[in-house]
């Protein structure tokens, strides 16, 4: 089992440094540059080329490459192009709020859609099974846009019961708390809570049809023994790999809720990196992303090696 | 209306009296619909209260540095925490601000005689170092500033006293005080690099700053300004969706928001809290006929696309009635120097369909490429499109992102669509964009006869006179220049009816930017 895991972890180290390849020269051929970006409107040619010598923009590429990775390596991601700040200061500003936003919508929609997933899976073609299944599938259907915009239409514009800006509260508490993040985790939540639910259904019915659940039956268990105690364990390793998979969504996708709550959190901040052709910026964002990405993937293959019997008895 | 309150040119502008008289008159170019400016100006200022404003964009780029100050959101940022020499009252007029008195000889040599007893947030006085380095460091490529092409206009700046600053222009320039009213031109301390933070003169200290999400001003005890400002906190962030930003004004999480889309309009006024406030300003969406490419630089070709632009239909459809109607020339009605007399060019398909025959381009195809970047200019674009398919001119419209429009398609194609923003000068309007040799010469127009007008009016001592230049300059660009501009467009804020001393400067929505300088909130 450990080595296993042990394997799963260098491999994901190997893909990220194949990554930072791959994003590095991908960032290489984004058409213009920060110096054009920078001026903008204004730019006359004589400006950019002042701006751009002074931005280190004309060495060659692959000592920019192997300047920027030694940078990530010692936890400099370099300066930002757009307004000479460190990039680690403006990440550090941003970073920590998708984290908590993501972590509120993942600690709502987990339970949720386990519960939902289970309770359908244990009456397969029942009414209430059915009934979550059309649920979940008008979930999925509804753009996350129409439901914060709907959201907010109805909860702040007409009621007033929420904020249509989710900027994190100036005062601390439970109450202003509510009001800022209800509905962006509703909004986030939406799309995920069926997503997983869904998924979870369909692999412990999977495990349903399997002989040994049918011994369990046989045997005279309970319904809910044979899910929680025997289907459920094997079900776990592609439960999980779904849940890494909708979770990571929950950084790097949240553009379009923080867009309309005009909450700043990494996703805009790397929206701003592309428009500003702010490179360093931007390359960081993307690390984070997938590191974040290669962090719940590997978190859940080694939980699915712990919790399937079959693997941890190798 | 305007010109009548000008203040005479004078050889001294002095006092703060002048601007207050002017403040008073000036809003005849503010409509407030529903409740407004008039009636605002009326009330006694309350002390206290915070605000929260929200403005069109917001990045990482935002800064605290006027030189590169790109935005909207920028430039009232600059606003709250810097103060300038002059600033721009509801007439675009310059009025001493940290300069108590401007003198000139021959309008080349310019003495400034700087306010006593101004003091920095840090406590500092002002002195003429800072007002020398403020100026100076546009000049030098490294500050990477907007305004250096304005700038290098500076041959020498230079302390002449404790209290005074001389500029010596390269050539004579009557602008020289709304050139500084610029935002770009705010005062910066002496030696200042580091713009993490902000230390100016201005209205409010900057408590907090985070690009891309907001700035915090708290009240400057210390202002220049006897009993300004008003409120004791402000935050300014950027909402860069149009309905979000609406939405955050109507449920109440901000009180001031600018450029509001005219079809938004409705949704405003039907809250009884709330009120729009529209500016008739500059702003234009102009079309781009270059006259280095063909066919689009063919003279005929050049009138007959300005007899098929139907500015009316564009003012009321596509703007819904907040525009103004305007002439292929880009000067607004507002500026004193506008040339009322000139006939306007009226929407004439037949004209048209004529003078393309007679060019010998009726068969021809064209491609006219449009933007989000440059506002309403699909649209305009469709329109276009759909009165040239009645004269049997076939042409389609090439909607492009506005990312990167500015720098890989505008001004690069025979046919497309620019936007230039309200300018506080004629001057500086047509230097920066309509000078043979100007950086934005949008449509490639090279006249000699312009240029030299342009040159003589700058030093101009006659008032009528530089009147009479201007007028026949405008008349050079509505008949010759390739661009035509069917429409002026007006800036439209929304603003909480609790907001008090909200009004027009038409250099820019938010009060031409200096909402901080002027507002309160009821109690």
């Amino acid at each position: 089992m450990a080595i296993l895991i042990v394997r799963r972890v260098g491999i994901a180290l190997l893909t990220l440094l194949l990554v930072s390849a791959v994003i590095f020269s991908i960032t290489a051929v984004l058409p213009g540059d920060a110096a054009q970006a920078a001026l903008g409107q204004s730019a006359t040619p004589e400006m950019i080329a002042a701006l751009r010598a002074q931005m280190g923009l004309d060495d060659p590429a692959y000592l920019r490459y192997l300047r920027w990775l030694g940078g990530l390596l010692t936890g400099n991601p370099g300066q930002s192009l757009a307004n000479n700040r460190p990039v680690a200061e403006l990440i550090a500003l941003r970073l920590p709020r998708s984290l908590l936003l993501a972590g509120a919508a993942a600690a709502v929609s987990v339970p949720v859609a386990l519960t939902t997933g289970i309770l359908s899976a244990m009456y397969p073609g029942s009414r209430l099974d059915r009934l979550l299944s059309t649920a979940t599938l008008a979930m999925i259907a509804v753009p996350e846009f129409l439901v914060a915009t709907v959201a907010v239409l109805i909860f702040a514009v007409k009621l007033h019961w929420l904020s249509a800006l989710s900027y994190v509260p100036d005062t601390p508490g439970i109450a202003p708390f509510l009001r800022a993040y209800t509905m962006p985790v509703m909004s986030l939540s939406f799309v995920v809570i069926a997503q997983m639910a869904r998924m979870t259904r369909a692999a412990v019915i999977e495990q349903v049809s399997q002989p040994y659940v049918e011994m369990a039956i046989l045997k005279g268990a309970r319904p809910a023994r044979i899910i929680l105690r025997h289907a459920l364990p094997n079900a776990a390793g592609p439960i999980v790999n779904a849940m890494a998979l909708s979770l990571s969504y929950l950084l790097g996708g949240a553009i379009i809720v923080e867009t309309i709550f005009n909450y700043p959190g990494i996703a805009s901040l790397m929206v701003d990196a592309v428009t500003n052709r702010d490179i360093p910026l931007l390359q960081a964002c993307a690390m984070i992303f997938c590191c974040a990405y290669l962090i719940l993937v590997l978190l859940a293959d080694v939980f699915a090696i712990v919790s399937s019997p079959k693997l941890r008895r190798r | 209306m305007t010109e009548e309150k000008t203040l005479p040119r004078r050889e001294v502008l002095r006092g703060l009296s002048a601007a207050g008289v002017l403040a008073a008159l000036g809003g005849s170019l503010a409509t407030g619909i529903g409740y407004g400016a008039v009636d605002s100006a009326r009330a006694i200022p309350r002390r206290g209260g915070r605000i929260r404003v929200a403005s069109v964009s917001s990045s990482t780029a935002d800064t605290l540095d006027p030189a590169k100050g790109a935005l909207s959101t920028d430039y009232a940022r600059l606003n709250m925490i810097y103060s300038g020499l002059t600033q721009f009252d509801s007439n675009l007029s310059a009025q001493p601000a940290l300069a108590q008195e401007i003198q000139d000889s021959g309008r080349i040599l310019w003495t400034i005689k700087l306010r006593r007893g101004v003091q920095f947030h840090d406590g500092k006085p002002l002195t003429p170092a800072d007002v020398v380095y403020s100026l100076l460091r546009h000049k030098n490529p490294a500050t990477a500033s907007k305004m250096k092409a304005i700038a290098d206009q500076f041959q020498e700046v230079k302390a002449t006293g404790p209290n005074e600053v001389q500029i010596r222009l390269t050539g004579a320039n009557a602008d020289l005080p709304a050139i500084l009213a610029d935002a770009h031109f705010l005062i910066v301390q002496d030696g200042t690099t580091d713009f993490r933070t902000a230390v100016g003169t201005g209205p409010y200290k900057c408590k907090e700053f985070n690009p891309g999400v907001r700035t915090v001003g708290t009240r400057n005890p210390n202002y220049w300004k006897p009993g300004k400002p008003y409120l004791d906190e402000i935050e300014l962030v950027g909402i860069s969706d149009e309905s979000a930003r609406v939405n955050a004004l109507l449920s109440g999480d901000v009180q001031i928001i600018n450029a509001v889309d005219p079809r938004s309009i409705r949704r405003v006024m039907a809250s009884a809290n709330h009120a729009v406030l529209e500016t008739k300003s500059g702003l234009y969406t102009d079309l781009i006929m270059r006259q280095d490419m063909t066919p689009t630089g063919h003279p005929d070709f050049v009138l007959a696309m300005k007899y098929l632009l139907n500015r009316e239909l564009t003012r009321k459809a596509l703007f819904r009635g907040y525009a103004t109607v305007a002439n292929d020339q880009p000067i607004p009605p507002s500026n004193r120097y506008y040339l009322a007399d000139l006939p306007q060019r009226p929407y004439d398909p037949e004209r048209a369909k004529f003078l393309l025959k007679k060019a010998g381009l009726s068969g021809v195809r064209l491609v006219v490429y449009a933007s989000p970047a440059a506002e309403g200019s699909v649209d305009m674009g469709s329109l276009l499109q759909l009165s040239a398919a009645e004269i049997g001119l076939n042409m389609a419209v090439n909607r492009v992102p506005a990312d990167g429009y500015w720098s890989n398609h505008w001004m690069k194609h025979p046919l497309g669509f620019g936007n230039i923003n309200p300018r506080p000068t004629a001057d500086l309007l047509f230097s920066t964009s309509f000078k043979s040799d100007a950086p934005w010469n949008e449509s490639g127009w090279k006249n000699a006869q312009f240029d030299q007008l342009l040159l003589a009016a700058r030093g101009e001592a006659d008032e009528t006179k530089r009147k009479q230049m201007y007028g026949d300059m405008q008349v050079l660009i509505h008949e010759k220049a390739g661009l035509g501009i069917p429409v002026f467009i007006s800036l439209l804020d929304g603003y909480d009816k609790r907001v008090r001393g909200y009004s027009s400067i038409p250099i820019g929505g938010l009060m031409g930017y200096s909402f901080a300088d002027n507002v309160w909130v009821e109690a």
